[in-house]
């Protein structure tokens, strides 16, 4: 029996949000009743072109119906582009987690959301340059990349947990960790070496702000908030959320899944980061 | 909340008089069947009385019960034995629907360099025997194919498949976990070389099992040590749940007619009364030659673990051939291999019922889950598609 947190066991015994939006604004539909699962996702924008009502309908398990249920409760209110900025783990998160063997359930949530999000600008979602790897479930080198870069998957069975793939006849793997090995690859290109030289508090904290300034800012001032470095701590660094982002519901993610990776990638993996009130 | 359990071919409740038969045997009478003082030798004969009253269930001699660990135990001894006794032969046969006790060794045995050939069924999930017949070659080690399917309860004709192969000098092994205690057994009659059967299937606990070897089969231990079992399986018995099984198989051949009438009668009216309740819904497996306590019902459009999570709501315990409950990410091996279609497999309920059922249980069932294949069918996408379909057609 998995172990699923109450917060998945409330969604799928109470779901919100079933059923279709009629002439919605973006629809899509993803998954196939072959692969076990499947999820057709509507949702329609009011005057300030914010996600009015988001409705779902799912074939699937309990995680799957759990899945797309706080899918669409994390859409409403959403600006589009808020929305586009929705991961799998956030979705998860909304659930209290997921058992590892069931995150495909979550990223199915996501692809949804992408592909409805083309339907709704009119966007071909045709990618023809992907290629097909998993051929039992139908999955894209490009499906693979994107998910071992969005959440740091380092091994075959953690893609499978993820998107499937290789989840069936078992052929795909070598192609599969060819790909983690691919991504890893450039990631350390663009990382440069490996060995960090260890940083006194005055140089860290310097990088810290250098890398707010470079990396972080300009995403968050696009959506109209604002980030300010109120101390580092050995290495917690605290830093209180300005603008749009302190009111934003979504700024929790936001802090865990950007600005935290960020620093990591370009200042020392050991840093947490933690808000602060201001 | 009360228990529904109709999930028997997973693992059944141990028996009230069979666990009052092995409880002494713990705590007051601990010793060990080999000793030489009598207090070790009053549990032998507690042993041996296990020995017959199993032997006695299924026609056999107690000196061709060999006591194991479990089922899994007595099917890998059996092929890994046939194989040693056959040196130069390279041949296993098979069916796509053995349990994993089975496949997944074969399957092994197949990448160290051994032909398996895996038999088909067809779409009712019974065996093709012109096929079984022409894949006997003089190359062939052994054939072990189960006695009653575990997933569908479909009886496969093991006795005839035993024979052909008898007639060709081939060594013949049974599964028999699911057939033993729900449907008569006669090694007496027939040709099966060797048979494996699991305590925890009939009311005894988990932990033990058996396997029989036909006297004059050339055998070969699996688990090498002691003397224990003749020397053909080391390891100190089992005393406790041995006592238990032997007991659980004396219960098993009084409840043989019970089992094949009064749960058969409630197994039939369970099926019967869903079908008829739950539109496209359909049996998996030929319902003639079956085990009176199995059905296996695919209710098209919705996903199986979702079904047992609902239904659990209600204390209700059964199964899913479903990808999200077979631990893998496809749909059970079994119904895929009758071709059971995607939209069907995935929505796969089995119910197994025992002695212990009651109409009240099957009631429950009859009135409970209609309504949650009605909410899942809502929430489904293929659903209202199928409807509108129907509809214009």
């Amino acid at each position: 029996m998995w172990e699923y947190t109450d917060k998945v066991r409330e969604h799928f015994l109470n779901p919100k949000n079933a059923g279709e939006i009629e002439n919605p604004d973006g629809v899509a539909e993803v998954g196939s009743i072959a692969c076990g699962d499947a999820l057709k996702l509507s949702f329609k924008l009011d005057e300030n072109k914010r996600i009015a009502d988001a409705k779902f309908k799912t074939f699937g398990c309990a995680s799957a119906i759990a899945s797309a249920s706080a899918l669409t409760e994390i859409l409403k209110g959403k600006t589009v582009e808020e929305a586009m900025k929705i991961t799998n783990q956030d979705i998860a998160d909304y659930l209290g987690g997921l058992p590892p063997e069931k995150m495909h359930c979550s990223v199915l949530g996501q692809e949804a959301l992408e592909k409805a999000i083309e339907n709704y600008r009119g966007v071909s979602h045709k990618k023809p340059e992907e290629e097909i790897v998993c051929v039992c479930f139908g999955v894209t080198d490009g499906e693979i990349e994107r998910a071992v870069r969005q959440n740091h998957l380092t091994t075959v069975e953690e893609v499978t947990n993820y998107t499937k793939a290789g989840g069936g006849c078992g052929n795909c793997h070598e192609k599969i960790q060819a790909i983690i090995d691919r991504v890893y690859a450039t990631k350390r290109a663009e990382e440069g070496p490996a060995e960090r030289p260890k940083l006194s508090n005055i140089q860290k904290i310097r990088m810290i702000e250098e890398t707010i300034e470079r990396e972080i800012r300009p995403s968050l001032k696009h959506d109209g908030g604002d980030i300010e470095l109120v101390d580092v701590v050995g290495n917690r660094v605290l830093v209180a959320m300005r603008g749009a982002c302190a009111t934003c519901q979504a700024s929790q993610a936001t802090m865990k899944g950007f600005v935290e990776w960020k620093l990591k990638e370009f200042v020392s993996p050991e840093l947490v980061v933690e808000e602060v009130a201001s | 909340m009360r228990t529904v359990y109709l999930d028997n071919n997973a693992t059944t409740m141990v028996a009230k008089e069979v666990l009052d038969e092995m409880l002494p045997f713990f705590h007051d009478y601990y010793g060990n069947p080999s000793s030489m003082h009598s207090f070790g030798g009053q549990v032998a004969r507690k042993v041996t009385e296990a020995r017959q009253r199993i032997a006695s269930l299924i026609g056999a001699k107690p000196e061709e019960i060999i006591f194991t660990s479990c089922g899994t135990e007595s099917d890998n001894t059996a092929i890994m034995s046939a194989l040693a006794n056959n040196p130069g032969k390279n041949h296993i046969i098979t069916s796509r629907v053995e349990h994993p006790a089975v496949k997944v060794l074969c399957e092994h045995l197949a990448q160290k360099g051994y032909r398996v050939t895996m038999l088909s069924v067809d779409t009712e999930g019974r065996l093709d025997m012109d096929e079984y017949e022409a894949s006997l070659t003089p190359d062939t080690a052994i054939a072990s194919i189960m006695w009653a399917n575990n997933e569908t309860g479909v009886i496969f004709p093991v006795e005839k498949a035993a024979r052909l192969a008898r007639e060709r000098g081939i060594r013949f092994h049974t599964d028999a976990v699911q057939a033993v205690g729900k449907i008569p057994i006669n090694m007496k009659s027939n040709a099966i070389d060797m048979l494996s059967l699991s305590g925890h299937k009939l009311h005894a606990p988990k932990g033990v099992g058996v396997l029989y070897v036909r006297k004059g089969t050339r055998f070969s231990p699996f688990l090498i040590g002691g003397h224990q079992e003749k020397g053909r399986r080391g390891g100190t018995e089992n005393v406790p749940s041995i006592i238990a099984l032997g007991k659980a198989c004396e219960l098993a051949a009084a409840n043989m007619e019970k089992e094949n009438t009064y749960v058969k009668a409630l197994r039939d009216r369970l099926e019967t009364e869903l079908l008829k309740a739950i539109p496209q819904s359909r049996v998996n497996g030929t319902r003639e030659d079956r085990l009176p306590n199995t059905t296996n019902i695919s209710f098209e459009f919705i996903e199986g673990e979702s079904i047992l999570l609902l239904m659990d709501q209600y204390g209700i315990c059964a199964s899913s051939g479903s990808a999200c409950t077979s631990g893998s990410l496809q749909p059970s091996h079994v119904l895929r291999a009758m071709g059971v279609p995607y939209t069907m497999a995935h929505g796969s309920v089995r119910f197994s019922l025992s002695v212990y059922n009651t109409d009240e249980d099957i009631d429950l069932v009859i009135k409970e889950l209609p309504p949650i294949i009605e909410k899942l069918r809502v929430l489904s996408p293929y659903w209202a598609t199928t409807q509108g379909a129907c509809a214009t057609a």
